[in-house]
């Protein structure tokens, strides 16, 4: 269970967001919504750790993630803006790479398999700065082929890809959220998603509140 | 996670790092050509004199060698900050500082080790005996490392500063100070035929204390810089 409780972010002089509250179950799928510069890359960071809170606290199972970064970690994947690929290493390179440093030992014909699945059949041992945006976008996404991880924090997936790839991302994620795990993640693209349980956190809303509030 | 999962992870990062300087040759050899030319330009600008050359030769290499690692720092985690595996790389189920050991430690396969094994042939045109040249290697295989560790400091703090290849000098210069001067030392009292054991175990010393302490520096400044 993911616990977010008072938190608070600034970044330079400027407050993006206060007081956000909320709870995250196992099967759960929470969309951010919110302007350019509302703070959602920044929400999603907080969430992973990677950026300190101003204010409150993120909690995993109910301690705080600060307290417990490398099982935090253990069950965590981050998908960020950048992709995270070394672009002079091919796609099964750096798939096997990142899984190995995780600590998960896929086998060759996995990562294969990952690759082709997420439609890079053929390319998979060319380095991936001769691949194009869009196809570098789903190297990054095949580490979700892979993972077992609890929870996917994923910063606008859905950017660079094809109709077809969208798709295909939206049906991993509901069946992510079929196993019982959970998923944070903002897009600006409307995307159906058949989930169980969808949330919202509008960060612009949310403001808007807290103005009035006061 | 277990022991096992955690040295595959640091192997994997060590393999990952050499992996990525041979494909980009090109930075490798910026070092270790800068190393060679700079030796090489002291005969032509203070003097063709052997005993002169002899007698400035374990500073000059010294220094070229300090200048040569100083430079190489910049890529060190530049491209992973870059491209985002650094984001990855904090967000991995394993202590940081062992990983960024395993990052100090191919960086020093590619950048101070070359310039351990060039040595010798410097050494050489400078009017080195095959004593001092020996030594020479020793307190370079000695000191490098030291320059990779605290290097990464620097390297770690700078991340993503504009400029940030000046400042990383100013940092890191003040801290290299001792390791210059304790591997020049060393050859310069085998030369004139005094003891440098001194010498050596200090720099072995520093090697400890470095290896030890300046992950865990390092580790701390990369959270910060990523923020």
């Amino acid at each position: 269970m993911l616990e977010v409780r008072d938190l608070e972010c600034v970044r330079g002089d400027h407050r993006l967001f206060t007081d956000l509250n909320f709870q995250l179950q196992g099967g759960e799928l929470l969309r951010l919504r919110g302007s350019n510069g509302s703070g959602k890359t920044s929400l999603l960071r907080t969430l992973c750790g990677l950026l300190e809170p101003a204010e409150g606290n993120v909690f995993w199972n109910g301690e705080n993630i600060r307290a417990q970064r490398d099982e935090f970690n253990a069950e965590l994947l981050y998908l960020g803006h950048h992709n995270g690929i070394k672009s002079e290493l091919t796609g099964f390179e750096n798939l096997s790479i990142s899984n190995t440093l995780r600590g998960e030992t896929p086998s060759e014909d996995q990562i294969y398999n990952a690759l082709g699945q997420i439609g890079l059949a053929g390319r998979e041992d060319l380095p991936t700065q001769v691949l194009s945006q869009g196809q570098k976008r789903r190297v990054a996404l095949a580490r979700l082929l892979l993972s077992d991880a609890a929870l996917w924090v994923l910063d606008e997936p859905f950017t660079a890809l094809d109709v077809g790839a969208v798709a295909l991302l939206a049906s991993l994620i509901e069946g992510h959220l079929q196993k019982g795990h959970m998923v944070v993640y903002t897009t600006h693209q409307e995307v159906e998603m058949r989930a169980g349980a969808c949330r919202e956190v509008d960060l612009d809303l949310l403001m808007q509140d807290r103005a009035e509030q006061k | 996670m277990t022991q096992p999962s955690l040295f595959a992870a640091w192997r994997a990062m060590v393999m990952r790092d050499l992996t990525l300087a041979m494909r980009r040759r090109a930075d490798v050899l910026t070092t270790v050509f800068f190393f060679i030319i700079v030796v090489s330009l002291f005969p032509l600008g203070v003097s063709p004199e052997m005993a002169v050359l002899r007698e400035i030769a374990p500073g000059v290499i010294w220094v070229a060698a300090l200048l040569a690692s100083m430079l190489s720092l910049g890529r060190l985690f530049a491209d992973d900050f870059q491209d985002g595996t650094l984001e990855q790389m904090l967000l991995l189920p394993q202590p940081l500082s062992v990983l960024v050991l395993g990052k100090v430690l191919a960086h020093w396969l590619v950048s101070g080790v070359p310039l351990v094994l060039l040595s010798p042939l410097l050494g050489m045109q400078l009017g080195l005996d095959v004593d001092a040249i020996l030594l020479l290697m020793l307190t370079l295989l000695l000191g490098t490392p030291v320059l990779s560790l605290i290097g990464s400091v620097g390297a770690a703090l700078t991340l993503g500063v504009r400029g940030g290849g000046v400042l990383v000098s100013l940092l890191v210069l003040p801290l290299y100070i001792p390791v210059l001067i304790f591997g020049t030392g060393a050859v310069d009292a085998a030369i004139s035929g005094m003891d440098y054991d001194g010498h050596l175990s200090l720099l072995g010393a520093f090697l400890m204390l470095a290896a030890l302490s300046t992950p865990l520096a390092t580790a701390a400044a990369l959270r910060i810089s990523a923020e």
